[in-house]
């Protein structure tokens, strides 16, 4: 057993193109590493192979070449970019959605999340629909829905890139707190430096398309990350080190 | 919707009738004065009142055949536009003879229904069946097109099964589109039992009205025009109160839109 609950070796995914043309490399040899109960930022250039990354390791497509290994259960519990909640459930229902479809009774399912509820800020809101629900409350219940399944992983993708500016610095604060108190491994794929530097124990700096990981950096700013955390002098160190990765030739 | 909205939203209409119907009434009192061309609508209610037996006895038929026809449609519609969600191949071949069948002239196959199936019901029944299946089949399979392929991918990253997405995504996702095509196709439904028994019935609506314009009753055709009208309005309100009833998380989803 390796000391790391997510890992990747040597990843490659490469896609067919139509009239023999070279298939397309996405992905050139990818190693990750996610230790158990660590949060993992993934930060790179946009179209750099991100969701074809975010697809194999939540089981949607195979890789051509490589290792995926996920401890535990071994399956990811995947949060995608749009809340994708049912307009047509209620809060309650959009939560138990994964346990649902793992074969659990709706019954037993909503007994299961409903201590949840208060944790997510939405107590009261079980039995509203996703229309009655501000951007961030919308995004806490994705979340909500994500963690219910239960699984070793969370695999969460810019979960709150489509949220206004005061919003998604509330959500990282609560983020950092909720996590403190659960020890979720999770995977988070963002564009922002600035959340990844605040919420993750260690940042992958992918190259642009075919992706691998150009740089690991250790994220140590002390636990519990609050507010303060902002001002702190290594946090800015941190984030102009990963700005200037991301911006220089290094990435390449 | 509160009664205060509904009033709000029914004076218009029902005034804008109101009026009309005062002139059609004093243009058959003191210019037309004739009944045979044109009855007042004083002539027609009275006369559709005093014939209101007759009326009833023939408009059971025509509603049951509307009724059977719509189930029958009904079913179809809906194994038709799931198979096509299900097979792109079963799509490619059904989708252009659907709207093939949309093209039929119903006048000009009802009596060869008659010649086919008989007086009875069943022709009736069929024709009605085409005149709405197409509306209610191409919502269907639109509103299943429609569903979002990252809900989609969310799912199969759960582990769901073909059949459970297709539980838990599309069926709810293509009701509005359904009940679009819903309303189309109700205001077919009766006018098309009506059509079907023109071209020879026992009883119905449709043979009543052929038979009064035979006698010259214009007042009676009137009444059982309105008769009609009536039916399908009512049915196409029906769908209204369907459509709140099964998808109850639309008025959020409106209001949300409007900006709350």
């Amino acid at each position: 057993m390796s000391e790391f609950l997510l890992e990747t070796k040597g990843l490659t995914h490469e896609y067919a193109r139509p009239g023999g043309a070279e298939p397309l490399a996405v992905l050139d040899g990818l190693d990750l590493q996610v230790r158990e109960g660590e949060i993992a930022a993934l930060v790179g250039p946009s179209g750099c192979g991100k969701s074809t990354l975010l697809n194999i390791l939540s089981g949607l497509d195979r890789q051509t070449g490589g290792a995926v290994t996920i401890g535990g259960a071994g399956s990811v519990a995947y949060m995608p970019q749009k809340d994708l909640l049912f307009p047509w459930r209620t809060i309650e229902d959009n939560a138990i959605l994964g346990l649902e479809v793992g074969g659990l009774k709706k019954k037993d399912a909503r007994e299961q999340v409903r201590p949840l509820f208060a944790e997510f800020g939405l107590a009261g809101f079980e039995y509203a629909y996703p229309a009655q629900l501000s951007g961030g409350m919308r995004q806490r219940v994705a979340l909500l829905r994500t963690v219910a399944m239960q699984r070793p992983v969370l695999l969460l993708d810019e979960p709150f890139g489509a949220l206004d500016s005061l919003t998604r610095t509330q959500m990282q604060l609560w983020l950092a707190e909720t996590w403190q108190r659960h020890g979720w491994t999770i995977v988070l794929v963002t564009h922002d430096i600035r959340e990844a530097v605040f919420l993750a124990d260690s940042v992958h700096v992918l190259t642009p398309r075919p992706a691998r990981v150009a740089r690991r950096v250790e994220i140590e700013l002390p636990r519990p990350r609050t507010v303060d955390t902002f001002g702190l002098p290594q946090f800015a160190t941190l984030e102009r080190e990963l700005l200037g990765v991301l911006t220089s030739g290094d990435v390449g | 919707m509160t009664p205060r909205r509904l009033i709000r939203m029914l004076w218009p209409p029902l005034l804008l009738a109101a009026v009309l119907l005062l002139g059609w009434q004093l243009l058959a009192d003191h210019s037309i004065k004739n009944a045979e061309v044109l009855p007042s609508p004083t002539q027609i209610v009275s006369a559709g009142w005093q014939q209101r037996t007759a009326i009833w006895h023939n408009a059971m038929p025509t509603l049951r055949e509307t009724e059977l026809g719509f189930a029958f449609s009904f079913v179809v519609s809906w194994v038709l536009a799931s198979a096509m969600d299900f097979s792109a191949s079963v799509r490619r071949a059904v989708y252009p003879l659907l709207v093939a069948s949309q093209t039929v002239p119903i006048i000009a196959i009802a009596p060869l229904f008659v010649v086919m199936f008989g007086f009875g019901i069943g022709p009736k029944v069929l024709l009605v069946a085409l005149a709405t299946f197409f509306p209610l089949a191409a919502s269907l399979a639109a509103g299943f097109a429609n569903a979002d392929g990252d809900a989609d991918r969310l799912l199969r990253s759960m582990g769901a099964s073909r059949w459970r997405i297709f539980w838990t995504v599309r069926v709810p996702g293509a009701l509005p589109f359904f009940f679009s095509g819903l309303r189309v196709a109700i205001t077919y439904a009766i006018s098309g039992a009506v059509f079907a028994e023109y071209a020879g019935a026992e009883s119905g609506l449709g043979i009543y009205l052929q038979q009064m314009q035979q006698v010259f009753r214009a007042d009676l055709v009137f009444a059982i025009v309105a008769v009609i009208a009536v039916c399908s309005v009512a049915l196409f309100a029906l769908t209204y109160l369907l459509e709140r009833w099964l998808t109850p998380w639309r008025k959020y989803e409106r209001a949300e839109k409007a900006g709350r």
